[in-house]
């Protein structure tokens, strides 16, 4: 009888390590009756905040529960408590540290919802690298299309400016030019979000319903925005130190 | 009831507090001269005892070479790493020194590590905080700068348990020092603290809401304080000195001592006065005197407090925010008191920082909110929380001498990495793993915190294996490493060689020589006790005198137990065991017959049908002779 009960009990829906009834996550991490942190259990960082894989999130209300979880699991309440508990604590807090860190930035938030559905981006650059090699074009950039035309322009102004700094000249002209084109980007830079939070709600409709093939799709599309983006920000970079410099 | 009271440490490179949480607020507990400050030095005296605070100040100048100060700068830190301070700090490095072993420090003809040398210290304050409560204290709340690495926190953390200390917490100075700032205050908002010491530059950008003090970006420079600008000063004076005198006093250990106490007490004189006056003895009778304007001065320090700018900007560009963002700054350290500081702190953050807290006692005044907050809390920390993170990244070495950072700076901790490493041989049993801190690409920049090897991988063809290893930074910013072989479930064995640093057997041996030092303590311990034991004797003579026994005594020998009670009043309050010892011995042989006539009317109330209860004999037959010895765990 009790194992037939057992196994009719909906475990936390698909996290299967909350509450068993409310799916409610805290219940996994502290005990509500007398507030001793439970034993950690493996869980993602959505898992572990009792959140949906889902990439469209209220950071403010994150961070309230962030700070409510910190109440509870911080090794600071558990200083007097014997070893396993603050071991437990020491181990749940450091999850809740690392699982908020992650899912407030919207950036590190959907690298980690790639690697979570399997795609990892720095395997997939990997690939790209290699495959230039193979062809001959020792490490070069993959420049993501319709970028090409501009970033050959601001390349050969950046060669330039390199070579007239050297030289201990000052065309002012051309570094305002270059000031301009690094602004440009970090406008597309910016705007790449946006489009990133576009791909967002694709997926966040598509989480529960959606076929495999329109999933892997939208994770597709986020995986190449963030290539992009990455780009432009190491442009960026290299831009500013030759302006800096 | 002893046992709950965790105490808070400041363990400054120029002065130590200790403070404790005294129902609502946090006070200092002042050492025996009454001085809430001890200075941290370190000295030893011709009966080789070793002498600290301000005791030992007068040894600086009378035998360097048997006194220390400014210790702080050493800690956890290795040989290759101090050329710049040997030049700088009389510092003198045992005969016996081998490269790649933990520093030791020559003190007359013996020789300590920085840890024990801090421990001496922590020691002092120790027996101050005992002293204070008349009970024994073994667990501490100690504060570090916020940008010390790893090695430097470890080394603090040995200090402490060689000191006789269980440390329940490292606590980051500025934010230590948030807390204090934010008892009365509990308002929300981002806050920046300012903390200029004696040797250490932190700042610290907090988020306080609602009792979370969230930091949430730190950066600063661990040598970088008011020694600096001292030092710029003994150059000065020892040039003049040079060139109007033509006496070299570079290497007269002595002499240089008291040209640093004068210019210290010129560099604090200018902040509330235009220009002050040297006037320093010479080894050779003569004089050297010197006007230093504020303007000089100003003029002087100017590179050495532009320093501090580089890392609040850096700060603040980690933590996304602009300097008008900032709702309030704090400042802390003694060398905030300088003028020329204030303006430089409120010009970058626009803003007039706070000053209302003491700067040399903000910090440890923190350390006991974060100890109080340890050790179960009261109403005035309800709430409270801090939530700090680590200033520098953790990385591993990989392939070309790279670093790959596996922890972010200004991660909340506690933070953890776990990392998966396989092997390149087959059959291959130990995988090394080298651990960086620190912020630039190249292994050989950061600092190296340890080199683990796991040992014991289950033989497997190469690249089988499948090596967890688990980084974790606990809330005392001290990285602890745990690896499994994943395949075979195997815990690998660790072994870890601390970069810089003592070994857990090393700390074992210092606890135990530290007894050799601790003939002091036991004579603490005999005082403490002896004060016990005179508070009882008192509160049973003053029922003495209340009982129908006083009146049968004669007006002389009423005279001499008050004579009697006078001397032990006396004494009580001083650190002399044999002389308490004495006047309470003294007291109960005067008190002897006082003693016999309360029993026998004790005796004579019970004969006539009272209970003895009911007899007014107080409790001085039973604990006035003999007292009964203070129980004293």
């Amino acid at each position: 009888m009790a194992e037939t009960l057992k196994s009719a009990v909906p475990v936390g829906g698909t996290n299967g390590s909350g509450c068993w009834s409310c799916g409610d996550m805290r219940a996994a991490h502290f005990c509500s009756a007398c507030g001793k942190v439970q034993p950690p259990r493996p869980v993602d960082y959505f898992t572990f905040f009792g959140l949906p894989r889902k990439l469209n999130l209220d950071v403010a209300q994150l961070e309230a529960e962030f700070y409510e979880l910190s109440r509870r699991l911080h090794p600071d309440l558990a200083a007097r408590a014997d070893r396993h508990e603050q071991e437990w604590s020491l181990e749940q807090s450091s999850r809740l540290n690392n699982a908020y860190r992650m899912l407030k930035d919207p950036i590190q938030r959907t690298e980690y919802l790639l690697k979570l559905e399997g795609v990892h981006l720095e395997e997939q650059s990997k690939t790209a690298t290699e495959k230039a090699r193979a062809a001959g074009e020792v490490k070069k950039q993959v420049v993501p299309a319709g970028l090409l035309e501009e970033v050959f322009e601001l390349n050969m102004q950046l060669e330039e400016l390199r070579m007239q700094k050297k030289l201990g000249e000052d065309d002012r002209a051309l570094v305002e030019e270059v000031a301009q084109a690094k602004t440009a980007l970090e406008k597309k830079h910016e705007a790449l979000l946006e489009e990133l939070k576009g791909d967002w709600n694709q997926w966040d409709n598509l989480v529960d319903s959606g076929s495999e093939e329109d999933r892997r799709k939208v994770l597709d599309k986020m995986v190449d925005v963030l290539n992009r983006r990455n780009y432009i920000r190491n442009l960026v970079r290299d831009v500013g130190e030759v302006l800096e410099n | 009831m002893s046992s709950d009271r965790v105490v808070g440490i400041d363990l400054g490179t120029t002065n130590s507090l200790v403070a404790f949480m005294h129902e609502e607020s946090p006070v200092v507990i002042p050492g025996e001269d009454g001085s809430n400050l001890v200075p941290s030095v370190v000295a030893l005296d011709g009966r080789d005892q070793i002498i600290v605070g301000n005791a030992a100040r007068k040894y600086l100048i009378e035998t360097p070479e048997r006194s220390v100060y400014s210790i702080k700068r050493l800690m956890g830190r290795g040989m290759e790493d101090i050329r710049d301070e040997l030049k700088l700090f009389p510092f003198r490095l045992a005969d016996d020194m081998q490269a790649g072993e933990v520093l030791r420090i020559q003190l007359g003809h013996k020789a300590f590590t920085p840890p024990e040398i801090s421990a001496f210290i922590l020691r002092q304050l120790k027996r101050n905080a005992e002293r204070f409560f008349n009970a024994p204290v073994s667990q501490a709340v100690i504060t570090v700068p916020a940008y010390f690495n790893d090695a430097q926190r470890q080394a603090t953390k040995d200090a402490g348990r060689i000191a006789g200390l269980e440390v329940l917490r490292l606590v980051n100075e500025p934010t230590a020092a948030s807390l204090a700032y934010g008892l009365d205050k509990k308002q929300n908002g981002i806050a920046a603290v300012y903390d200029l010491g004696g040797g250490t530059f932190d700042i610290s950008i907090l988020k306080l809401h609602d009792g979370i003090f969230e930091v949430i970006a730190t950066n600063g420079d661990t040598h970088l304080g008011g020694d600096d600008i001292d030092n710029l000063l003994i150059q000065i004076a020892i040039d003049d000195i040079r060139g109007d005198i033509g006496l070299d006093l570079t290497r007269n250990g002595e002499a240089v001592a008291t040209i640093r106490k004068a210019v210290i007490e010129a560099k604090i004189a200018l902040s509330s006065q235009p220009s002050v006056k040297l006037d320093i003895e010479l080894p050779r009778g003569e004089r050297y005197q010197r006007e230093i304007t504020r303007e000089q001065f100003e003029a002087l320090i100017q590179p050495v407090i532009e320093r501090t700018v580089g890392p609040c900007k850096q700060a603040l560009k980690d933590a996304r925010l602009k300097p008008e963002q900032i709702d309030e700054v704090v400042l802390v350290g003694g060398s905030t008191r300088i003028p020329k500081v204030r303006a430089l702190v409120e010009s970058l953050f626009q803003r007039k920082p706070h000053t209302d807290l003491n700067p040399d006692e903000v910090v440890a005044l923190g350390a006991a909110v974060q100890a109080k907050i340890l050790a179960g809390g009261s109403q005035a920390t309800e709430n409270m929380l801090l939530l700090d993170v680590t200033p520098l990244s953790l990385g591993i070495e990989v392939a070309g001498g790279v670093t790959d950072k596996i922890i972010l700076r200004n991660s909340t901790i506690p933070a953890s990495a776990t990392q998966y490493y396989t092997t390149q041989v087959d059959g291959q049993a130990n995988v090394a793993i080298h651990v960086l801190q620190g912020e630039r690409e190249l292994a050989k920049d950061c600092r190296s915190l340890a080199r683990f090897d796991l040992k014991g991988v289950p033989p497997m063809p190469a690249g089988m294996p499948r090596i967890e290893v688990k980084f974790l930074i606990d809330a005392n910013g001290i990285l602890h490493v745990s690896a499994r072989e994943q395949r075979s479930g195997k815990e690998a064995e660790i072994e870890v060689q601390p970069s810089y640093g003592l070994t857990d057997e090393q700390v074992e041996n210092m606890i135990l020589d530290s007894f050799d030092f601790a003939e002091e303590d036991i004579r603490r311990r005999q005082v403490i006790e002896a004060r016990n034991e005179v508070e009882t004797i008192l509160a049973a003579l003053e029922k003495g005198k209340k009982s129908p026994a006083w009146g049968q005594l004669t007006s002389d020998e009423k005279k001499q137990i008050a004579k009697l009670e006078q001397g032990l009043i006396q004494v009580k309050g001083e650190d002399d065991y044999a002389a308490i010892r004495g006047a309470i011995d003294a007291l109960n042989q005067g008190t002897m017959r006082l003693a016999e006539l309360m029993m026998d009317s004790a005796v004579t109330t019970a004969l006539k049908g009272k209970n003895m209860d009911e007899a007014d004999t107080g409790e001085a037959p039973a604990a006035g002779h003999p007292v009964a010895k203070a129980d004293f765990k």
